[in-house]
């Protein structure tokens, strides 16, 4: 499904986010990615996406090399994919049913089926009373639930998530990551990247450790 | 199909919200667009209400034929009979030496210099109208009429009318660079405008992109917004001009009572007034379309 091989990422500026990084997902699986704070892990799952081509090594996905995608062929690489970003980029300027609406605009639902989608993501991650609320009115583990939402409701292969229990107190992580295992049950790929050694453990899957752009075992 | 028409549905929508958001700014865009086109919109208008005039029967051509002194009146009968029947020519009035003669006496101060004359100098003349107003056409029958034995002097009075037509010309070139060069303040206007909305929803812009936006989905609210901003500056403009125009006309219609006219300034036509909207409509859109291929391209995800 996903798989990476002597994948290499410098930036513009001179950093070294990763080196010779090789590894291979399959479908249905649940990941952690691990490591130090400026390990590389953003950097890792920001190449899934093509938000940044790798320097060199090659990126699969689904037996595409995204790292030569034409611009004009991400969006619809993205929309199979559902990502939970680190800073959760939520819109505050409209309620919380209009953020999980945005991602079904350029589906073919109408808005009777599109409304019916968004309310059973809100309702998977507990926020259907929520619905008319502004994501301000929220708290960070809701906002958290929010961004899960929204990177769910069109029911994408494979769910990408960075850091999304930062901030959260340990109950509240050990509930996001439920929300992750629940979805992964019904077969989608699951990658979560987090320095929360704790729910590592707690959770027993597998996991990609990076320690300065490399991977470790 | 149906998916495409509901995105646009959705793009117009969202673009209506956007003014709906901030009806000041979207208010005064209309104004400044507005009364940017009402100036060139207006010379038109004017134009074509004057050509109503110089082309019409309020101050029209005529020719005044002299014959010459040794013509007898039954070659004057002749050549008026001639001439009403010649396709160029709308009316003939014949003016014989007598009425001239009487006419000058009627004149203060020249009455006794006609009691000094002692027989008549003036000739039998023909005043006529022709059907055509075009200086042109004018130069081709008087010249005719000069080629006729019986005709001594022909006095066009087309010299007037190729003044006026050249003035017309001059006026409505003058009006087509001003309409050419305020199309590109109000491409400028919108170009401006939409930049500063891509600027105020980078954030939702750039999430758009995450998430599997194509760039003509991100495109399209802009193009709609810059389009709906055009055809409201074109219905501001045209609410400017009916208003002035109106204003105008009180005062037009007491100078015409006074020449005895039924003139007055005409905004534009129906079909006009469309054209004028659609246009400032499609002006908007290019300025949008222009401002969102610069900025949209540079705002990059990380
Ligand atoms: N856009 C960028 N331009 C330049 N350098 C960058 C950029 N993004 C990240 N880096 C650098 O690349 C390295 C890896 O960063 P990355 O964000 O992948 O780490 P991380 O493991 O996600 O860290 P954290 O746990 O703090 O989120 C860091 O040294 C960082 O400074
Ligand atoms: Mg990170």
């Amino acid at each position: 499904m996903i798989s990476f091989s002597a994948v290499a990422k410098r930036y513009a500026g001179g950093q070294q986010a990763l080196n010779g990084v090789g590894f291979s997902i399959a479908q249905g699986e649940f990941v952690f990615i691990a490591g130090h704070s400026g390990a590389g892990k953003s950097t890792l799952l920001k190449l899934i996406p093509a938000i940044e081509r790798p320097s060199s090594g090659s990126v699969l996905v689904n037996g595409q090399n995204v790292g030569s995608l034409q611009r004009a062929a991400l969006p619809y690489l993205r929309r199979n994919l559902g990502i939970v970003f680190q800073d959760q980029k939520l819109l505050y300027d409209r309620s919380v049913f209009d953020n999980v609406l945005l991602p079904l605009a350029f589906s073919d639902f109408d808005g009777r089926e599109a409304a019916k989608r968004v309310r059973a993501a809100l309702d998977k991650v507990g926020l259907l009373a929520r619905d008319r609320a502004s994501p301000v009115q929220l708290s960070g583990g809701e906002q958290q639930r929010l961004a899960i939402a929204r990177a769910v409701v069109n029911r994408p292969a494979v769910l990408i998530a960075d850091e999304p229990t930062a901030n959260l107190d340990a109950a509240s992580a050990i509930e996001i990551l439920e929300i992750f295992a629940s979805f992964n049950q019904v077969g989608v790929t699951v990658l979560v990247a987090t320095h929360d050694e704790a729910l590592i453990a707690r959770f027993a899957r597998r996991v990609l450790r990076l320690a300065r752009g490399s991977i470790v075992d | 199909m149906k998916t495409w028409l509901r995105q646009h549905r959705q793009a117009l929508a969202a673009a209506l919200r956007r003014i709906a958001g901030n009806k000041p700014a979207a208010a005064l865009n209309a104004l400044v667009i507005g009364i940017a086109l009402a100036l060139p919109a207006g010379g038109y208008a004017l134009l074509d209400s004057l050509r109503a005039v110089t082309g019409g029967s309020a101050i029209e051509p005529r020719l005044s034929v002299f014959l010459r002194i040794e013509a007898t009146r039954a070659d004057a009968e002749a050549l008026v009979a001639k001439l009403k029947d010649d396709a160029r020519v709308r009316d003939v009035r014949f003016v014989p030496r007598e009425q001239a003669l009487n006419e000058l006496r009627a004149v203060e101060g020249l009455a006794e210099v006609a009691a000094a004359l002692n027989s008549n100098p003036l000739p039998d003349a023909l005043v006529l109208r022709p059907k055509s107003g075009e200086p042109a056409d004018l130069e081709t029958l008087a010249a005719a009429l000069r080629a006729l034995p019986a005709v001594d002097v022909v006095q066009a009075d087309a010299v007037w009318a190729r003044r006026l037509s050249a003035l017309a010309a001059t006026a409505r070139l003058a009006i087509a660079l001003l309409a050419t060069l305020l199309a590109f303040g109000l491409v400028a206007i919108t170009f401006n405008t939409i930049r500063l909305q891509i600027l105020t929803q980078r954030a939702e812009i750039e999430l758009a992109k995450l998430i599997g936006a194509t760039d003509a989905f991100i495109r399209r609210p802009f193009l709609y917004l810059g389009a709906l901003q055009g055809v409201a500056g074109g219905v501001v403009a045209l609410a400017v001009l009916w208003g002035s125009f109106s204003a105008l006309n009180v005062g037009v219609a007491e100078l015409a009572a006074s020449y005895e006219s039924a003139f007055r300034l005409a905004a534009l036509a129906p079909g006009d007034a469309l054209a004028l909207a659609v246009y400032s409509g499609g002006l908007g859109w290019l300025g949008a379309y222009l401002s969102v291929s610069k900025y949209l391209l540079e705002i990059e995800p990380v």
